[in-house]
C-alpha cells in the first residue's frame, strides 16, 4: 500500500515539477511584454517612459538574470506568493485567484459529481429498458457530442432571454449585496443554475451512454451467463454487472477532469460569471502572464489532486487493486 | 418489477434534485464570504457590515447594513470597468471610475464643449507673473474623515507626483516639464512657480491631477505611491468608497459635501453602482431592461435600437447621436518606403471613401473627421482657409494622379502601382482582431487603395501583438485613437508631431515621423498663454499647414463618447436640446469634464 502511494506520489510530484517549470517558461518566450504595455496605459509624457520601465522590471523582478527569475519564482511560489497581476494591478495574483475561485468550484463541484452519479444511475436503467433505451440513447449520444458553449447559449436564449426564467448572465443581482439572507442566497442560486445546468447536462449524457454500454457488455459476460445458468436472481446478476461497469467509469472521471474544467472556463464567459474562466480570459487578452501563470497552476494543481483522490478511491472501491497490492507487499 | 425499478429511478431523480438545491446552496452559498475575505477593503468577518470599514465619518455610522440597494437612488453605470476593482490610487491611471471625480477632486474642472475651466477646489486661479501661477482655494473644504483641506494637500499632492515612475511627473522641469517648485503662501493660497512654462500641458494638469490628503499621503514611499493600490480612499468628493467585489464597484454618497454650501449643487444618486463590463449583447440586454441606466461602451448596431422605440436616450437625438469623444487616425510608418514619401501619403488620402466607412460601416453613428483631425470643440482652432486649399477629399481620379506625378506606376502589369524604382508595392493596414468595426473600416480602406492602384490588405492580429509591432515600428499602417478630448489641441499637435523618436513610442507619433520645424511649433504652441488668441492662431494655422502638406496621419472619422441611457429610473439625462450640456460618460479623466455635474442634474423618473 505505501509503495504504491509513493510511486503515485512521486510521479505527481514529478509532474508539478515540470508542470510549474513549463508554466513559467511559456510567458517568458511568448511574444508581448507585459512591462511595456502596461507602461504604454501609463505613460504621458515619452520623458517618463525610461524610468517607468525601470520601476516596473524592477518591481516585477525582471531586472536579474533568467536563472534567478526561475529561482525567485519557486522560492516565491512554496511562500504562496504567485506575483502581482498587470491587468489588475497592484492586486496580488493569489488574491484574484481566490476571489474567482469560489465560484468555479461552486459550478465545477456539483455539476462533475452530481452528472457522474446520476449519468451512471440513469444509463443502467437504461441498459434494462428497451423503452427508454431507444428514446435515451440519441438524445445521449446528441448531448454529450455538444459543445459546451452551444448549449450555454441556447440554455440562455430559451430559459433567460425567451422564457425570462432566469438571470441572463452575472453571479448575483445588481441590487442585492452579498448577506446570508434568503433573499441573497435565492438570487445566488438563480443565477448560478444556468451555468451550472450547462456543465451538468454535457457531463451527464457522456456518463449515461458509458454506464449503459459498460452494463450491456457485463450483462454478456461470462461470469453473468455463469451465474445466469445456475439459476441467480436476475437482481444480483445485475448488481455485479452494475458494479463491474463502475470501475471504468471511475477512471473516466480522471481522464474527464480536464475536459470538463475547460467547459467551466467556456460556459463562464458566456453567462459573465466572475470565475476562473472569465479571468482567464482576460489574463490573455492582457498579456497577463502573472495571473495565467497562477491561474495554471491552480488547474494544473487541482486536476492532480482530484486524480490522487480518485487513486485513492479505485483502491478502495476494487478489491483486485488492494489484493494485488497485498501480494506485491507479502 | 418494471414497475419498481420505475419508483427507484423516480425516487433517485427527487434525491437528484434535492443535492442540486443543498449542493448548490452549500457550494454557492460561501460565495459571498470568500469573495469579501479575499478583498481586504471589504469585511475581514461577514457578520460585520462591510460599511464600518468604509472610511469613517459620520456617514457610517448607519445601524444595519444595507443588503439591497434602494434602485430608485441608485445609479447603475458599466463601460469603463473591464476588471475587477483593484485600484483607487489617483496617480496611478487604471483606477476605478470616480476615483477621480467622485471621489478625489481636482482643482478645476474643464468644460470641453463651453471651453471653460469652473474652479472646483479652487476658487480662483491666475498667472500673478510671467512664471508664477497662483491658486487660492475655496475656504471651508473638508475631507471625508474630518480634516480640512488646505494648500499643504495641493503642495504634498505635487510633491507626490515627483516620482518619475509616476503618471504626473513630467510636469516637472527635471523631468522635461516647466515646473520649478509649488509653495504654500498661506492656508489657501498656493504658488507654482515655472521656468519657461508649458502653458498648454499646465492647462490639462490643472483638472486632471487629483488633490489628496497631506495627513494620509504625506509619508508615503515610492512604492505606495507609484504602485499601491490605495485600499479605503479618503477624499473630497461628492461620493464614498463604500464596498467592491469581483462584480462591481459602490460609490455612496458624500452627506457632507463641500460643493452643497459653496456651489448649491448636490449629486441625486444615493449610491453609484459601477458593473464590470460582460460581453457586448448582455450589456445591450441590461441597458434595454432598464438594468443599467447608463452604459458607456460601443455597442454595435445601436443605431438601430436607438430609433427603435426601446426607451433609449443619448446624446443627440439624430446622427450621430454621440459626441465626439477622440480621432482615429491611419497612422503611416513614415521610416519605410513608400510611406516615406508625401505624395504617396496624399494620394492614399484621396482615395479613402470615408462617406462609406461612416454610413456602410457605422450606420451614421460617427461622423468623418475634418482633415486636420481635430476635434470638432477645436474647430476655431482649425484654419478653414488652409483646409479649403491643402485638405484632402475622396478623389480616386485625382489619387491617380498624384500617384502617377510622383512616379508610381504599374511596370509590371498587375494591376498595382511599383515605387518610381520600380519596387513592387505591397503593404498590410493591421488592427487588433476583434474589433469588428475597425475590421470592418479597414477593409473599405483597403479596397479603396486597391482602387486607384495601390496594394494595400488588412491584417488583423492580436491586439497585443499589434501594439507591439506598432511601438516598434514594424509595420506599414495601423489605425489608432490613443489621444482623448482635452482643453487643448496641443494635444493632437504633440500627437503628430511628438519628438525625439524613440526606440518604442507609446504616447504619440507612432509613425516615427521627423520634422524638426513642425515640432519646433508645437513646443511654441505649448508655451503660449491660453489669453494669447492672436498667437495660438497663428501657430495652429502655421502646424496645420505643415500637416496638410506632409500628412504623417490621416484623419478617418471622430469615435464618439459611446453613451447609451435609460430613463426609466433617472430622468433629465444630458441632450443637446436641454440645459444638461455635461458629458454622459463614467470614462476616467472624463468625471473632471463636467460628468460629475451630470450626476447633479438627474432627477429620479416619479415611479407609479
Amino acid at each position: 500500500m505505501r509503495r504504491y502511494f509513493g510511486r503515485k506520489l512521486s510521479i505527481y510530484g514529478l509532474t508539478f515539477f515540470v508542470a510549474v517549470t513549463v508554466n513559467w517558461m511559456i510567458p517568458r518566450f511568448m511574444p508581448g511584454d507585459p512591462i511595456e504595455s502596461m507602461v504604454a496605459r501609463l505613460t504621458m509624457r515619452p520623458e517618463t517612459v525610461e524610468p517607468m520601465r525601470e520601476y516596473f522590471e524592477r518591481f516585477f523582478g525582471y531586472d536579474v538574470p533568467l536563472w534567478k527569475q526561475y529561482l525567485n519564482f519557486w522560492g516565491a511560489l512554496l511562500q504562496g506568493d504567485l506575483g502581482t497581476s498587470v491587468w489588475l494591478f497592484p492586486r496580488p495574483v493569489t488574491s484574484v485567484i481566490m476571489g474567482s475561485l469560489p465560484y468555479t468550484l461552486g459550478l465545477l463541484l456539483p455539476a462533475i459529481l452530481l452528472s457522474w452519479w446520476a449519468g451512471n444511475k440513469f444509463g443502467a436503467i437504461a441498459a434494462r429498458n428497451r423503452w427508454l433505451d431507444n428514446t435515451f440513447l440519441p438524445v445521449g449520444y446528441l448531448l454529450t457530442a455538444t459543445p459546451y458553449m452551444w448549449l450555454a447559449l441556447v440554455l440562455a436564449f430559451l430559459l433567460a432571454w425567451q422564457f425570462d426564467l432566469f438571470p441572463l448572465a452575472g453571479a448575483y443581482s445588481v441590487t442585492l449585496r452579498p448577506n446570508w439572507s434568503w433573499t441573497f442566497v435565492w438570487d445566488l442560486l438563480r443565477h448560478w443554475f444556468l451555468p451550472f445546468a450547462t456543465l451538468f447536462i454535457v457531463a451527464f449524457g457522456g456518463w449515461a451512454i458509458g454506464m449503459r454500454n459498460m452494463i450491456i457488455y457485463e450483462l454478456e459476460a461470462d461470469y453473468s451467463r455463469y451465474l445466469e445458468s445456475l439459476g441467480a436472481p436476475r437482481r444480483l446478476i445485475r448488481r455485479y454487472s452494475f458494479r463491474n461497469a463502475l470501475l471504468p467509469q471511475i477512471t473516466g472521471l480522471a481522464l474527464q477532469l480536464g475536459a470538463v474544467v475547460a467547459g467551466a472556463l467556456v460556459t463562464e464567459i458566456v453567462f459573465s460569471y466572475p470565475g476562473l474562466g472569465w479571468v482567464t480570459l482576460k489574463a490573455v487578452e492582457n498579456l497577463d502572464f502573472y495571473l495565467l501563470q497562477g491561474v495554471f497552476l491552480f488547474i494544473v494543481a487541482g486536476v492532480l489532486v482530484a486524480n490522487f483522490l480518485i487513486d485513492v478511491v479505485y483502491v478502495l472501491v476494487d478489491p483486485r487493486t488492494r489484493l494485488g497490492m497485498q501480494g506485491r507487499a507479502a | 418489477m418494471t414497475l419498481q425499478r420505475w419508483r427507484g429511478f423516480a425516487a433517485t431523480l427527487g434525491l437528484v434534485i434535492v443535492l442540486v438545491a443543498c449542493s448548490g446552496g452549500a457550494g454557492t452559498g460561501t460565495e459571498p464570504a470568500d469573495t469579501e475575505g479575499t478583498t481586504p477593503p471589504a469585511a475581514e468577518d461577514t457578520s460585520t457590515p462591510p460599511d464600518t470599514e468604509a472610511p469613517a465619518d459620520e456617514a457610517s455610522a448607519e445601524p444595519a447594513p444595507v443588503t439591497e440597494y434602494d434602485r430608485a437612488t441608485t445609479l447603475i453605470t458599466s463601460g469603463k470597468q473591464w476588471g475587477p476593482p483593484s485600484n483607487w490610487n489617483p496617480i496611478f491611471s487604471d483606477y476605478v471610475t470616480g476615483t477621480l471625480g467622485l471621489l478625489y477632486e481636482t482643482l478645476f474642472l474643464y468644460d470641453p464643449l463651453a471651453d471653460e475651466y469652473i474652479p472646483w477646489l479652487a476658487e480662483s486661479g491666475e498667472w500673478i507673473s510671467d512664471d508664477v501661477y497662483e491658486v487660492r482655494l475655496r475656504d471651508g473644504i473638508t475631507w471625508t474623515d474630518g480634516e480640512a483641506l488646505t494648500s499643504e494637500d495641493v503642495v504634498t499632492t505635487f510633491e507626490l507626483i515627483r516620482f518619475p515612475a509616476t503618471r504626473f511627473s513630467g510636469v516637472w522641469a527635471e523631468n522635461g516639464g516647466s515646473l520649478e517648485s509649488v509653495e504654500a503662501v498661506d492656508d489657501l493660497t498656493v504658488q507654482f512657480t515655472f521656468t519657461d512654462p508649458l502653458h498648454q500641458q499646465w492647462g490639462e494638469r490643472l483638472y486632471d491631477v487629483a488633490i489628496v490628503p497631506a495627513h494620509l499621503w504625506g509619508d508615503r514611499t515610492e512604492d505606495e505611491v507609484a504602485a499601491g493600490a490605495n485600499e479605503n480612499p479618503v477624499g473630497s468628493g461628492p461620493y464614498m468608497y463604500e464596498s467592491h467585489d469581483e462584480t462591481r464597484m459602490v460609490w455612496v454618497k458624500n452627506p457632507n459635501w463641500w460643493a452643497t454650501e459653496h456651489l448649491g449643487l448636490e449629486v441625486a444618486p444615493e449610491r453609484i453602482v459601477d458593473l464590470v463590463n460582460s460581453t457586448n449583447n448582455v450589456a445591450l440586454g441590461q441597458v434595454l431592461a432598464g438594468e443599467i441606466d447608463l452604459n458607456n461602451n460601443f455597442l454595435p448596431g445601436v443605431e438601430r435600437l436607438i430609433e427603435g422605440g426601446y426607451g433609449l436616450h443619448t446624446y443627440f437625438s439624430e446622427p450621430p447621436y454621440m459626441l465626439p469623444a477622440n480621432t482615429t487616425w491611419l497612422v503611416l510608418n513614415t521610416t519605410r518606403p513608400p510611406m516615406d514619401d508625401p505624395a504617396f501619403r496624399q494620394a492614399l488620402a484621396h482615395s479613402i471613401d470615408r462617406d462609406r466607412i461612416v454610413n456602410g460601416v457605422y450606420n451614421q453613428l460617427v461622423e468623418a473627421a475634418d482633415p486636420t483631425g481635430l476635434l470638432p470643440i477645436w474647430e476655431e482652432y482649425i484654419d478653414q482657409e488652409v483646409v479649403a486649399e491643402l485638405g484632402f477629399t475622396y478623389d480616386p481620379d485625382r489619387a491617380r494622379q498624384i500617384l502617377a506625378d510622383a512616379g508610381y506606376a504599374d511596370t509590371d502589369g498587375d494591376g498595382f502601382v511599383e515605387t518610381p524604382d520600380g519596387e513592387p508595392i505591397q503593404l498590410t493596414l493591421m488592427v487588433p482582431n476583434g474589433w469588428t468595426d475597425w475590421m470592418e473600416a479597414i477593409r473599405v480602406v483597403s479596397e479603396n487603395a486597391q482602387a486607384v492602384g495601390i496594394n494595400l490588405v488588412p491584417d488583423f492580429p492580436a491586439a497585443e501583438t499589434l501594439f507591439e509591432l506598432r511601438n516598434t515600428g514594424d509595420y506599414d499602417m495601423v489605425l489608432n485613437n490613443d489621444r482623448q478630448m482635452g482643453s487643448t489641441p496641443w494635444l493632437y499637435f504633440d500627437y503628430v508631431f511628438q519628438l525625439p523618436i524613440h526606440d518604442v513610442q507609446l504616447s504619440g507619433n507612432f509613425g516615427r515621423y521627423e520634422n524638426e520645424e513642425a515640432w519646433q511649433l508645437v513646443q511654441q504652441f505649448d508655451r503660449t498663454p491660453r489669453d494669447d488668441t492672436d498667437a495660438l492662431m497663428d501657430l495652429a494655422s502655421q502646424i496645420q499647414r505643415i500637416q496638410l502638406e506632409e500628412l504623417p496621419v490621416i484623419p478617418l472619422w471622430y469615435n464618439g463618447l459611446w453613451s447609451q441611457m435609460n430613463s426609466t429610473y433617472w430622468t433629465n439625462w444630458p441632450s443637446a436640446e436641454g440645459d444638461n450640456h455635461y458629458l454622459p460618460t463614467t470614462w476616467n479623466n472624463y468625471w473632471n469634464m463636467t460628468a460629475v455635474l451630470m450626476l447633479t442634474e438627474l432627477e429620479p423618473a416619479s415611479q407609479e
